[in-house]
C-alpha cells in the first residue's frame, strides 16, 4: 500500500529556479528509502514538500491520503503530526535538557504529564539515551544530539520519519550508530525517508535508493540493487 | 481539560522563557517602562489641564439684573421662570438682594463706601440680581437671550465675547492634549512591538520546532502572547509606582494647587489608581499585540 504518492510534481521557486521537474514517486508503508543525488539536485526541496514546508507548483502529493498542496497554512499542523523530521543540525532547544526537548513535542499537543513522562522515557530508551535525559545539548556529543532529535521526531508516533542528512555532521562510526537507531524505528513499522550524501551508508544498508539529478529521478533502485554508482 | 492543560503550559512556559531570555526580556521591559512613564506624565498633564479648564468654565456665571422697582412677588415670579429654562443648574440660581450687593461693594473700597452710605432699598440705583450657572457653556449665549426675554429682568451679563473666546481656547487645548496622548500611545505601541519583535526573532528556532512537531498556529502564538502580557505587566510596575507616589507627593507639595488658588490639581485618590489601571492596560494590550504580530511573521509558509 502506498503511503506517499507523488504525481507529476514540479516545483519552481519565486526566483524562477525550477528545483523539481514532473516527478513521480510512490513510497509504501513501512519502507526505508534513501534519496541521493548531488548538491542542488532537488533532494531537500522534494522532502520539504512532503512535510509542506514548500508547496508544489504543479502536480499532486498525497501523504496518507492528505493532498499536501491543498492543505491550508493553518491546517498544516495536522500533517506535521503524522510526520517526524530530523535535520543535519539537530535543531534542538539549547536551553532545554534532552528530556525537555523530547517532551516539548508532546507538550505543544496538550498531552497529559504522566503520558508525556512515560512516552519520553520509552523513546529515549529506544535511541539509547535514557541515562542522559537530564543533559543539555551542549553536554552531549553530535551523535547523542542527533539521537535526541530522532527521539523528538518519533515520540508522537508518526507514520513517516523524514531525515535530511542526519549523519552529515557525524563521523562514520557514529553515523552507523544513528543508522541502527533508524533501522530499529523502521522495524517498528515507521516509514523512513532519508536524504544523504553518504554513499557508504547507502551501500551498507541495502535499501531502496532513489537517485535524483537536476530535479528528475534518474534511477529508482530496489532493495539491495544499489551497488557503487557515483552521484 | 486539554485546553486547560495547554493554557497552563503556555502560562508556565511564557514566564519561564522571560527568565531564560532575561537580557532580551529586560530590554523589552525597560522599553515598556520608559515609554509608559512618558505616557503617564502626558496623561496626567492632559487630564489636569482638562480638569482646570472645566473648573474655569464652571465658574462662569450669568448675572441677571432685575428691574430697579421690582417687588418681592415679582422676584419670585422671575425665579419660577428661570428654573424652567433648560441649560441652567437649578441648584445654582442664587438671588442677591441689592442691599447685600451694596454692602459688599462698600466693603471693597472706601470711596464706594462714602458714596453708597446713604443708599436705602427705595433710593438705591443698584439692582437686585440672580446669579445663574449654566450646564453647557457652549449654549451660554442662547440661555442669556432666553433670560433677557423674561419679564422684570432688565439686563443680562456674562462676560460676552470673553467667555466665547475662553471656550474656544480651552477647547483647542483639550483637543490638543488628547491628540498628543493618543499619538504618544500609538508611538509607544510601535516602539514596544518592535522591541518584542527583536526578542522573538532570537527564538525563531523555537517557533520552527513547534511548527515541525505539529503545534497549531494558535498553540505557537499563545505562549508568546502570554509573554507579551507579562512583559506589559512587568513594564508597567515602575510607571505605576511613579504615578502613585510621584503624583501624590507633587499634590501634597503644592497643596493641591499650582501658582494660584485658581489652578487646582486633581486629587490623587482615585485619580492615580485610574491612571495605574490605564497604564497596565496599555502595557498588556501593546505587549500582546506586539508579540502576536512578531510571531505571525514566522507562521507563514
Amino acid at each position: 500500500m502506498d503511503l506517499i504518492r507523488i504525481r507529476n510534481v514540479r516545483k519552481t521557486y519565486k526566483t524562477g529556479t525550477t528545483a523539481i521537474y514532473d516527478l513521480n514517486l510512490n513510497i509504501s508503508k513501512g519502507e526505508f528509502i534513501f534519496i541521493i543525488g548531488s548538491t542542488g539536485c532537488g533532494k531537500s526541496t522534494l522532502i520539504k514538500m512532503l512535510y509542506r514546508e514548500e508547496k508544489p507548483t504543479n502536480g499532486k502529493i498525497l501523504v496518507g491520503g492528505l493532498d499536501v498542496g491543498k492543505i491550508r497554512n493553518r491546517k498544516v499542523y495536522k500533517l506535521r503530526r503524522k510526520i517526524g523530521v530530523v535535520f543535519q543540525n539537530y535543531q534542538l532547544l539549547p536551553n532545554s535538557t534532552a528530556y525537555e526537548n523530547v517532551a516539548f513535542a508532546l507538550e505543544v499537543l496538550g498531552i497529559p504529564k504522566d503520558e508525556i513522562h512515560s512516552k519520553v522515557l520509552k523513546v529515549l530508551d529506544l535511541v539509547g539515551l535514557k541515562n542522559k535525559a537530564k543533559q543539555y545539548p551542549n553536554q552531549l556529543s553530535g551523535g547523542e544530539q542527533q539521537r535526541v532529535a530522532i527521539a523528538r521526531a518519533i515520540v508522537n508516533g508518526p507514520k513517516i520519519l523524514i531525515c535530511d542528512e542526519p549523519t552529515g555532521n557525524l563521523d562514520p562510526k557514529t553515523s552507523l550508530e544513528i543508522m541502527e537507531v533508524l533501522q530499529a524505528i523502521n522495524d517498528l513499522g515507521t516509514t523512513v525517508i532519508m536524504v544523504t550524501h553518504d554513499i557508504s551508508i547507502v551501500k551498507k544498508m541495502k535499501k531502496r535508493v532513489v537517485l535524483l539529478d537536476s530535479g528528475r529521478i534518474v534511477k529508482d533502485y530496489k532493495e539491495g540493487e544499489y551497488k557503487n554508482e557515483s552521484i | 481539560m486539554k485546553a486547560f492543560r495547554i493554557f497552563k503550559r503556555n502560562l508556565r512556559d511564557s514566564l519561564k522563557s522571560i527568565f531564560r531570555n532575561f537580557s532580551l526580556s529586560l530590554a523589552s521591559i525597560s522599553c515598556i517602562t520608559i515609554t509608559l512613564i512618558v505616557v503617564a506624565v502626558s496623561i496626567i498633564l492632559s487630564l489636569n489641564v482638562n480638569n482646570f479648564t472645566k473648573i474655569v468654565e464652571k465658574d462662569v456665571t450669568i448675572v441677571a439684573f432685575l428691574d430697579v422697582d421690582i417687588n418681592e412677588d415679582e422676584i419670585d415670579e422671575v425665579y419660577d421662570q428661570i428654573i424652567t429654562l433648560d441649560n441652567i443648574e437649578k441648584k445654582n440660581v442664587v438671588f442677591k438682594d441689592k442691599m447685600e450687593i451694596t454692602k459688599d461693594m462698600m466693603a471693597s473700597s472706601s470711596e464706594l463706601r462714602s458714596v453708597m452710605e446713604d443708599y436705602t432699598r427705595e433710593n438705591s440705583p443698584i439692582q437686585d440680581t440672580y446669579q445663574i450657572k449654566v450646564t453647557d457653556i457652549n449654549l451660554i449665549h442662547k440661555t442669556a437671550e432666553e433670560l433677557n426675554n423674561i419679564e422684570h429682568i432688565d439686563v443680562v451679563k456674562y462676560g460676552e465675547g470673553m467667555v466665547e473666546q475662553l471656550v474656544t481656547v480651552f477647547d483647542t487645548i483639550r483637543k490638543g492634549t488628547v491628540g498628543i496622548v493618543i499619538a504618544l500611545i500609538i508611538v509607544t505601541a510601535f516602539l514596544i512591538a518592535n522591541t518584542i519583535k527583536i526578542t522573538i526573532m532570537s527564538r525563531k528556532r523555537e517557533i520552527e520546532i513547534m511548527r515541525l512537531v505539529g503545534a497549531s498556529n494558535i498553540n505557537i502564538k499563545l505562549p508568546f502572547i502570554f509573554e507579551g502580557l507579562f512583559l506589559g505587566i512587568f513594564g508597567s510596575i515602575i510607571p505605576i509606582i511613579i504615578t502613585i507616589y510621584g503624583y501624590s507627593a507633587l499634590y501634597n507639595h503644592f497643596d493641591g494647587k499650582i501658582f494660584s488658588d485658581f489652578i487646582k490639581l486633581i486629587a490623587p485618590t482615585p485619580f492615580v489608581y485610574f491612571i495605574s489601571i490605564l497604564l497596565v492596560a496599555i502595557g498588556i494590550i501593546v505587549g500582546m499585540f506586539g508579540s502576536s504580530r512578531a510571531v505571525k511573521k514566522y507562521l507563514k509558509i
